[in-house]
């Protein structure tokens, strides 16, 4: 037979040697998504996820006032401490510029979803590549390939030594005061976190049995690790992802405690609001609590289904 | 032993090099330099000019980092714009009172934390167990500058039980001896300062210890699940010791191991809430004085800030890594 | 009157929402002061669960004991916890299969030995530091001073057994259990312990459950060999009756299958077809049936009752068992 054929073969049959390990994988994905469903963990962070989203794209459209004019403004006294709570109108009442409190929650829902899901973005998908290539090399570069992991690795320890919310500052104090930069400075923080996570997930995989098998067969290396090595990686970084979520959303808001968020206080961001709330603490605190608990209730849905599928996935934890 | 200290130590220094030389790229040589960050976007090309040559600037880039690292050797980490003094002085002067803090907070976390992690493991499912997973799953989400803030409101604001900030009173006059307040209060018998200063510290450790209480009692739980189903405890069991003897000696022994190194990995997260919640408390620590630096652009407290906690947490993670190698025997070499 | 005498012992894993499983139905047998009875069977016989029923260490939990179990006079089942615990250790004592992980692996072995002698015997510093290096000694480790400081993974596999024996007999207990405690071990090192443990149970009268898979094992060391088989005893006789004459055509398979030096080369091995899953409920009839090349419409009519077809004392629990054999001659004590 002509070497063509040949080599088709051996690649048909490494796929087949491996793919018996992929399908254990799509089965441990589909038991895993059953155990899921029945965790009333999973459930109630997938119910608090999911409403926090449909907040997200419909707030704006839903508000009954626009969370921005300061309609009332006249009414209220921040110097003098005379706050508006709850009343007819107003269910949150309003904030020391005279602004519909419950409008502006309903809109700051999309920019805090916003600030999250960009910082995990990019911690997970520059994360991802790093961790990704030292684990390639870790795996299959042979001794080369291990000293370049150890560099690489090297480099994303020394980012994990720092603490991430002083990374963060650092990062935002110099790139000036914006919700961009806030977005930058936290999903940088993650990067190590999801590169070194791939890159241990992978390092397990590596010496499996099956891609011993590819790799006797013959399979090319960079099909191994595409098709075989990554697919089986992704479960903890899935569950990381999601983790991850959470602790952006709080360390955003901390950064904008920290003065660092956007100044202007017109774009509604829970984060923000809730910083500039703190001054006014004493004399209306359902200013600061209503976008406290929104941030908290919210992290915690992400955290929720983030144990859950963690849990879920963990083939140690069950039963 | 020591030989195990000198090793640890030789190893860490590629990475405190590694470190400097990523400090030094990314914080002295930045698009617009030192030189706009202290004087604010609107600089001149003159001006910038000026500033870079005053900050020596435009020299070539080893020279640079070559004087960099002599800086840091002789701890000069610059002068702060805002006070006018040597940013290593600033720190010095405060580091202690974010010490005790931290400490407190992590004793806190602890003392509450492994108990509890303990009696959630040994009674799974039951409602100590619900509670306390519940409990630090919450506890994880709540953003630390918001419950020192709720906890000031309530406890101090309210109902008056504590202090609302500083470190103490100003009717108390108390002597500086290390510079932590409790124990200079011992040392020198002026035993209402210590009080004065326990009962300052408290709110804002317990704000600070919300997190690392979250994440001890539930590493504790998990680890004490694991080691109690291993063969050593059935051992234990089958020789009839007393259920005090096995919790300490087999159980705790083994299950604390994880949770040391995840103290050491703590520091960083504690440090973190250090700066926040001291600015909530206007605690006079080194939280608060980055908090001021980083609204009034105090560029060489912010630069120095990160070397400085760079070091700290590096040192902190050799201290970790000999206690584990003292308490685990399988890890010492012999 | 027996040291131990267990009476339909049941033990049922469940409740709770899990699907209920019965590991043990209904077990009986007797250990005299001074003999060696063997517990033998294939893994998920309900062996092991037995033991750790009669030491107390099942979990409360989830597990439901039927039966009764006296040592001593003493219902096992009924006593309360604290006096249960005074008894392990103490009057009763167990080895285990992994003498690596049974040991707890930051506590130096010293301390290991130490808090038993604490516990039930009172010694305390050096009264029972000495005591511990004469127990490692009586056990053949050498040098046991120095051992006392060391930690399991400093020592060898057959070391750490025996300083496990060491802690098990370090009271003197009147009866020992010891599951599968050679399965872990070299097969030189297994040939030892077992030496060990029948110098002990000679020189000090110790009553000795051994529980094995290993049918060398108990041809070597038991005097009383009981088969279990899905939860259920099968054959019970002594040792030379059972190797003698196997009755059981679990227990016949058994022996037939072990390959012999004197069988002629190229001659292939007669194993039992299938597995220990391939069964039925007892309830419905002998659970071997499927597996059984004797098997008869009386198989399936009901649980099988335990009769003495062969010779009194020699039960087996079959409705056509082996009775005619003769391989019979060929098998030495």
């Amino acid at each position: 037979m002509s070497v063509a054929t040949k080599t088709d073969k051996i690649q048909r049959l490494a796929e087949l040697a491996a793919t018996k390990e992929t399908s254990t994988g799509a089965s441990l994905w589909r038991e895993a998504f059953r155990r899921l469903k029945r965790s009333k963990m999973a459930i109630i962070g997938a119910i608090v996820i999911a409403l926090f989203v449909v907040l997200a794209i419909v707030g704006p459209y839903i508000a009954p006032f626009s969370p921005t004019a300061q309609t009332w403004r006249n009414e209220v006294f921040p110097n003098r401490g005379e706050f508006i709570g709850m009343r007819g109108e107003n269910w949150f009442g309003l904030d020391h510029l005279g602004r519909d409190m419950f409008s502006r929650m309903l809109v700051g829902a999309r920019q805090t979803l916003l600030v999250g899901v960009v910082a995990t973005l990019i911690g997970l998908i520059i994360g991802f590549v790093i961790g990704g290539l030292a684990g390639a090399f870790a795996t299959l570069g042979g001794d080369t390939g291990k000293r370049i992991d150890s560099v690489i690795m090297r480099f994303i320890d020394i980012m994990l030594a720092m603490p991430s919310l002083l990374l963060a500052v650092s990062i935002a104090a110099v790139m000036g005061q914006s919700l961009t930069t806030v977005m930058i400075a936290v999903g940088v923080v993650q990067i190590p976190v999801f590169a070194r996570l791939l890159r241990g997930s992978m390092l397990a995989q590596g010496s499996a049995e099956y891609v011993l098998a590819a790799r006797s067969l013959g399979v090319r290396k960079r099909r191994i690790v595409l098709s075989q090595i990554i697919p089986n990686s992704l479960s903890p970084v899935i569950v990381q992802a999601t983790l991850s979520l959470a602790t952006a959303i709080i360390e955003a808001a901390a950064l904008s405690y920290l003065g660092l968020g956007n100044p202007d206080p017109a774009i509604p961001e829970w984060g923000v609001m809730l910083t500039q709330a703190q001054r006014f603490f004493d004399n209306a605190p359902m200013m600061a609590v209503y976008p406290a608990v929104g941030i908290i209730i919210t992290a915690l849905g992400f955290t929720l289904l983030g144990e859950a599928m963690r849990e879920a996935l963990d083939p140690k934890l069950r039963g | 032993m020591l030989r195990l200290v000198v090793r640890r130590l030789l190893q860490l220094i590629p990475t405190l090099l590694g470190l400097s030389v990523l400090l030094f790229l990314w914080l002295d040589r930045l698009p617009g330099g030192p030189a706009s960050a202290i004087l604010g976007e609107k600089a001149t090309e003159a001006e910038v000019v000026r500033i870079n040559r005053a900050l020596g600037l435009d020299q070539p880039v080893y020279v640079q980092y070559w004087r960099f690292l002599k800086r840091i050797a002789e701890l000069d980490l610059g002068t702060s714009t805002q006070t006018g003094q040597p940013v290593w002085d600033e720190f010095v002067l405060r580091f202690p009172a974010t010490v005790e803090l931290s400490l407190l907070a992590i004793l806190i976390a602890v003392v509450v934390g492994v108990p509890l992690g303990y009696f959630a493991a040994r009674n799974r499912g039951g409602w100590l167990d619900v509670t306390s997973v519940s409990g630090s799953l919450v506890g994880i989400c709540i953003p630390v500058f918001f419950l020192a803030l709720l906890l000031k409101q309530i406890f101090a604001v309210n109902l008056g039980i504590f202090p609302a900030f500083g470190r103490q009173d100003t009717g108390i006059n108390a002597t500086d001896v290390t510079g932590f307040a409790v124990l200079d209060g011992v040392l020198t018998g002026e035993l209402d300062a210590s009080w004065d200063a326990i009962m300052h510290l408290i709110l804002p450790s317990v704000a600070l210890a919300s997190i690392p209480l979250a994440v001890i009692v539930r590493m504790t739980r998990a680890s004490v699940l694991e080691v109690q189903d291993e063969d050593y405890v059935r051992t234990a069991e089958a020789k009839g010791l007393k259920r005090s003897v096995i919790r300490g000696r087999h159980v705790l022994r083994n299950a604390m191991l994880p949770v040391v190194t995840a103290v050491g990995l703590l520091t960083g997260s504690l440090l973190s809430g250090a700066v926040l919640t001291e600015s909530v408390f206007s605690f006079g620590g080194i939280g608060s004085f980055i908090r001021t630096a980083i609204d009034g652009r105090d560029y060489p407290v912010l630069v120095g800030f990160i070397m400085f906690i760079a070091l700290i947490y590096v040192l902190i993670n050799l201290l970790v890594d000999l206690a584990y190698s003292l308490i685990d025997p399988r890890v010492r070499v012999h | 009157m027996s040291l131990l005498t267990v009476d339909e012992l049941t033990i049922t894993f469940g409740g709770r929402g899990r699907k209920e499983s019965r590991a043990v139905d209904g077990v009986s047998f007797e250990v005299d002061q001074g003999q060696v009875v063997g517990l033998v069977g294939e893994s998920g016989c309900g062996k092991s669960v037995t033991s750790l029923a009669l030491m107390g260490l099942l979990p409360s939990k989830g597990v439901t004991i039927g039966g009764r179990a006296e040592f001593d006079g003493t219902d096992l089942f009924t006593m309360n916890a604290s006096a249960r615990r005074d008894l392990r250790g103490s009057e009763m004592a167990m080895i285990f299969q992994d003498p690596l992980s049974s040991l707890n692996p930051v506590v130096p072995i010293g301390v290991q030995v130490i808090e038993i002698l604490e516990r039930h015997r009172g010694l305390k510093g050096e009264a029972a530091r000495k005591e511990a290096a004469h127990l490692l000694d009586r056990v053949g480790i050498p040098d046991p001073t120095r051992r006392l400081k060391e930690y399991p993974h400093q020592l060898s596999g057959g070391m750490r057994q025996r300083a496990l024996i060491a802690m098990a007999v370090a009271c003197a207990p009147r009866m020992l259990i010891a599951d599968e405690p050679t399965t872990a071990l070299d097969v030189t090192i297994q040939a030892q312990i077992l030496e060990l443990l029948k110098e002990l149970v000679d020189q000090e009268g110790t009553a000795l459950l051994m529980i094995t898979h290993d049918l060398g094992v108990v041809a070597g060391l038991c005097d009383q060999v009981n088969v279990l088989y899905a939860g259920k005893t099968v054959e019970s006789a002594g040792r030379r009756e059972l190797f003698g004459h196997p009755t059981h055509p679990y227990a016949h398979g058994l022996l037939g299958s072990i390959p012999r030096l004197d069988a002629p080369r190229g001659e292939p091995l007669t194993p039992i077809r299938g597995s220990i899953n391939d069964r039925i409920a007892w309830a419905d009839g002998c659970a071997f049936a499927p597996r059984c090349d004797r098997y008869e419409m009386g198989c399936l009519t009901g649980t099988p009752q335990l009769t003495e077809p062969r010779a009194a004392g020699h039960q087996v629990r079959c409705v056509n068992p082996v009775l005619d054999d003769a391989k019979a001659e060929e098998v030495t004590a």
